[in-house]
Parts: C-alpha cells; structure tokens; sequence
C-alpha cells in the first residue's frame, strides 16, 4: 500500500474548485472565474487580441492557472489533478478570451489533454472560431528525438507560456503567434529528477513507491517511470547525469544562447536548486553556451514530489525578445526582467 | 437465461446499474492504475458515473438519447483521458441505437464496433497498445454470430475480461503507462478494466 499524504484541504473533491477561487482573490481583480467552471480568465481582455488559453490537469501548481496574466494566458481550462479538462470547460474558457482574432492552445502533450483539446478545439471550428494548437513536448527522457512526438511536456511549458504569451499580446495575428510558438516549442529541451513520490489529494497516496536511498530519473510529472531508478548521488553528479541526456538532444553546442529554466517539483529546497544551478552552470560556460537568462523557481509542481527538472531552449533574437517581455500573475511575475 | 427487454426505460434502467457498477470497483480500479498509471484513473471514473446517475434520474427519450445523456455526462465530469475515451464509448451508443425501440443482438453488435471506430478515431490507438481498446475489440469478437441479445451481451462480457488478461502480455505503448516500457508486464491496463465492468453489468442486468 502506498504511502498516505497529510495535506490541509477540505474535501478533496473541492480542492480544485477551491484552489481557483482561492487565486481569483490572490490576483487583486486581474482574474476570473467561469461561472460554476474550473476555468480562470483575465478580466481585461482588449478586443482584437489574439488570444491565448492555456490549461491541463490541476496539481502542478501554479501552472496552468497561475499563469493566466500580463504576457501570459488569457485564460486557463482545469481539469482535475492530474487529469486533463473536459472539453466543455475549454469550450468556455475560449469563448471567454476570444476577441476575435482566433485562438491558440498551448498545453503539455498527453494523451488526455489532445483528446480533450481537440474536441474543443473541432467545436469550436465548427463555430467558425479559428483555432490553433501547440503542444509542448519537452521531456527528452519519454521519448528519442526521432519520436519527438510521443515526448511529455513537462517545465518547458514555463517559457513556452512567456514566449507566447508575449507574442498574443504584441501581435494581432494568430498565424504570427502560432509561427513563433512553434519556434520555440522546436527548441526547448527538459529532463527531470524524483527524490520522492508526490500524491494525488483525492486518493491522498503517493503515485510510485521510491525506497528512501533512490532517486527516480527521467520520470514524467505524474510520476510515470523515468529512464533509470538509482541510488541517490550527489548533485553535481544528477546534474551531470542530466545534461548528459539534454545537451545532445537538440544539440545544444559551443555559440548557442540559452534560456536556463531549474523546475522545482514542489518539495526540494531553494538551497538545492541553487546548488544544482551552480554546476549546469559550470557545464554550460565549459561548453561555451551563454546563459541568457537563468530562471530557478517552483511552477510545474507535483503536489509533494521533491526533486527538479532542468529546461534549456535554444534563443534567437526573436525568441529573446518575447521570453524578455516583462509578465505578471500570481505564479510568474517577472516585471522587472532579469 | 431471462430476457430484459430493453426499450429506452430498459436502456436507462441499464445504464443506471452500469453506473453504480463503475462507482462500486473505484478501489479496484485506482489500485489498478498506481501500478502502471499515476492512479487517477478511479476517481475519474466515479465522478463520471455519478454524474451519468444525476443525469439518468429523468426519463430518457429513447434508447439513444439515455446513451447520449450517459455519455455527455462522463465526458463533462470526468476530464482526463477517459473522460474522452468512455464518453466516446457512450455517445457511438447513441449513433448505434438511433431511432431503435429495442436493442437488439444486431444493434448491440453495432454499438461495439461504432465504439471501436470512435475511440480509434479520437485517441488513435489500435490492438495490441496495452489500452481499454483491447477490452473493447476482444468484446466486439465475441459478440459475433448470435442473434439473442443475452448471448451476445454475456458473449461481450467474457469477451472483454479476455482482453483484460491480454493486456498482462503486451506492453504500453500509449498514454502514461507508455514510459514504463516492459515495467509495465503482468499488470493489466485499469480501461480494459473499466470495460469488463462495464459490459459485466450489462451481462448482469440482462441476465437479471
């Protein structure tokens, strides 16, 4: 029997619900909720937008919802934890931000959420709204390259919101957002590490059983199975481990500029990301890929899981430009620029 | 072996058991899934079968609308993967029955293989990807060549758990369980479960 989770919730069943409700406070009038809908949108949306709506299954938190603000989502359709929305919350969460200049989705790549997705996304076409859809698929440990398409999505999310929330909101042409998102869904790698299982409220038990000297490599953010299970070791050798998988991927090699994304899977501490970062780091500057921006924070979460994914995107100036755009919400808030 | 008739109130009364089936092996089926899945897969589904129970409370206009109904409400409440997959399931019922006042032996036939083709289509998936699909095909063989709906209906069912113990042998290849690659031997796909239950409480009530 999987371990029990203690957690300080109501009824788990409301938890989602109760989460929304508990952002819309948090973001001072800047969002929404959809009536009696786990949906969040923007308050003030101009028309002529083009719109962006983001989602997935809830329990990563701040992602999807958090995400929803200046230069981020428009709006975000969650399902419950872990488990994609219906395709009646995406509906309505895109009616709510659409200014009638289309749609695009952005979502991690699960079976669940393109299913959902793209029913949505077809009842919508037959309203005559035009849609479009990115999938990020990110996670070089699900899949080889030559597979790309089975690959999860995983923190690449994070920088694919900013960058195409930045586009949606400079550019009033969806064709042009969708160009841009793509570009940089094409360029960004992530693999990550479990040092413990997180849980799922509802059933309150960890989603894998990890004995207390292993570490789980290369595991998807529900805790599907990694590529390698293992004895815990250092940091610098996890990260070594790593970036031995990402830098080969895309390649990442000598000339490339990078954006340096640390994930923190909810329960590892700021002290071990900075840890970890010092030595990617050290990899990087070895290997002569500048470091245009470094992000090292907690947004693509699972419940109490500890442990970390590195996301690394090839940049080229009109990526830099809307990955530098300033943003705002409750999870991501870069106003200032680094 | 009685015979229910299964009329539209027939088809709901169904519809209401398999429900209470569905929400009766949550356990089993979240026990299921933490040992190939991220263990989601019974609380989705309870939540899916309860609402369909909310909305079977009313009278049904036909056979095809008590699938419809059934079917909308899963897809609605349930989210994830199987809300799309079993509110597929339901709602090709609806196609299959259109305008039939009984389902019959052919009808249900027909309601097997539209579920089979719209789960294809939507999810891409086949035979042999470790999936409720393969519950679904080993049940839509069985059922062939009998014209008496309690036959085919007990056929489906022996048919479906069949394609539960197929699933031990082959390895993931889509959805979440894809990862574990020959992790995921010996244990059974949690839909194909989802799918013997579904089709037992058929056999169950048909029997009844």
């Amino acid at each position: 029997m999987a371990k029990v989770m203690k957690k300080i919730l109501n009824d788990p069943r409301h938890a989602v619900s109760e989460m929304i409700d508990g952002l819309v406070l948090a973001s001072g009038g800047r969002t929404r909720r959809l009536d009696g809908l786990d949906a969040i949108v923007k308050t003030e949306i101009p028309d002529g937008k083009v719109a962006l709506l983001i989602g997935g299954g809830s329990g990563h938190e701040p992602i999807f919802h958090g995400f929803v603000g200046d230069n981020l989502g428009d709006g975000a359709a969650c399902g419950q934890f872990f488990a994609a929305p219906a395709p009646h919350i995406i509906c309505a969460a895109a009616k709510a931000v659409h200014r009638g200049k289309g749609i695009l989705f952005l979502y991690g790549n699960y079976a669940g959420d393109n299913m959902n997705f793209d029913i949505a996304a077809e009842m919508l076409i037959d309203e005559g709204i035009d849609v479009r859809t990115v999938r990020v698929r990110d996670d070089v440990a699900a899949a080889p390259r030559e597979r790309v398409e089975d690959r999860r999505g995983i923190a690449g999310d994070v920088l694919m919101i900013k960058i195409a929330g930045a586009a949606a909101a400079a550019l009033d042409n969806l064709d042009e957002v969708e160009r841009i998102a793509r570009k940089a869904a094409a360029n960004v790698c992530s693999m990550g590490v479990a040092v413990s299982a997180g849980s799922i409220p509802e059933t309150g038990r960890a989603t894998f059983e990890l004995a207390d000297d292993e570490i789980e490599v290369g595991m998807g953010a529900h805790g599907e199975a990694g590529i390698a299970r293992q004895k815990l070791a250092p940091a610098d050798q996890v990260a070594d481990q790593l970036m031995a998988r990402i830098l080969p991927d895309l390649p990442f090699g000598a000339g490339d500029e990078v954006a340096l994304l640390l994930n923190n899977l909810g329960a590892t501490t700021m002290m071990e990301m900075l840890v970890i970062n010092r030595r990617i780091r050290k990899t990087l500057d070895e290997r002569g890929i500048r470091v245009h921006r470094t992000d090292v924070g907690t947004w693509l979460t699972v419940q109490e899981m500890a442990g970390f994914s590195v996301t690394l995107m090839k940049l080229d100036e009109e990526l830099k430009h809307y990955l530098d755009a300033p943003c705002r919400s409750v999870g991501f808030t870069n106003w200032g620029g680094l | 072996m009685g015979a229910r008739v299964l009329d539209a109130a027939g088809a709901t009364e169904m519809l209401r058991a398999v429900s209470r089936a569905v929400i009766a092996n949550t356990d089993r089926l979240t026990d299921a899934d933490l040992a190939i899945g991220d263990g989601d897969h019974g609380i989705g589904m309870r939540r899916g079968f309860e609402a369909a129970l909310t909305a079977l409370e009313a009278p049904q206009p036909g056979i095809d609308g008590a699938f419809r109904a059934t079917g909308m409400a899963i897809m609605a409440t349930t989210g994830g993967a199987a809300g799309a997959v079993f509110g597929t399931v339901f709602t090709a019922g609806a196609k299959a029955f259109a305008g039939e006042p009984q389902i019959s032996a052919e009808s249900f036939r027909r309601f097997l293989a539209e579920a089979q083709a719209s789960v294809a289509r939507r999810g891409g998936v086949g035979e042999g990807q470790k999936t409720m699909f393969d519950a679904l095909a080993y049940a839509a063989r069985a059922a062939e060549g009998t014209d008496d709906l309690t036959a085919a209906v007990h056929a489906a069912a022996a048919g479906a758990l069949a394609g539960v113990e197929a699933t031990k042998d082959m390895i993931a290849t889509t959805g979440k369980a894809r990862s574990l690659g020959e992790r995921s031997l010996g244990h059974p796909d949690p839909g194909a479960i989802s799918v013997s239950v579904i089709l037992g409480a058929m056999q169950e009530f048909v029997s009844a």
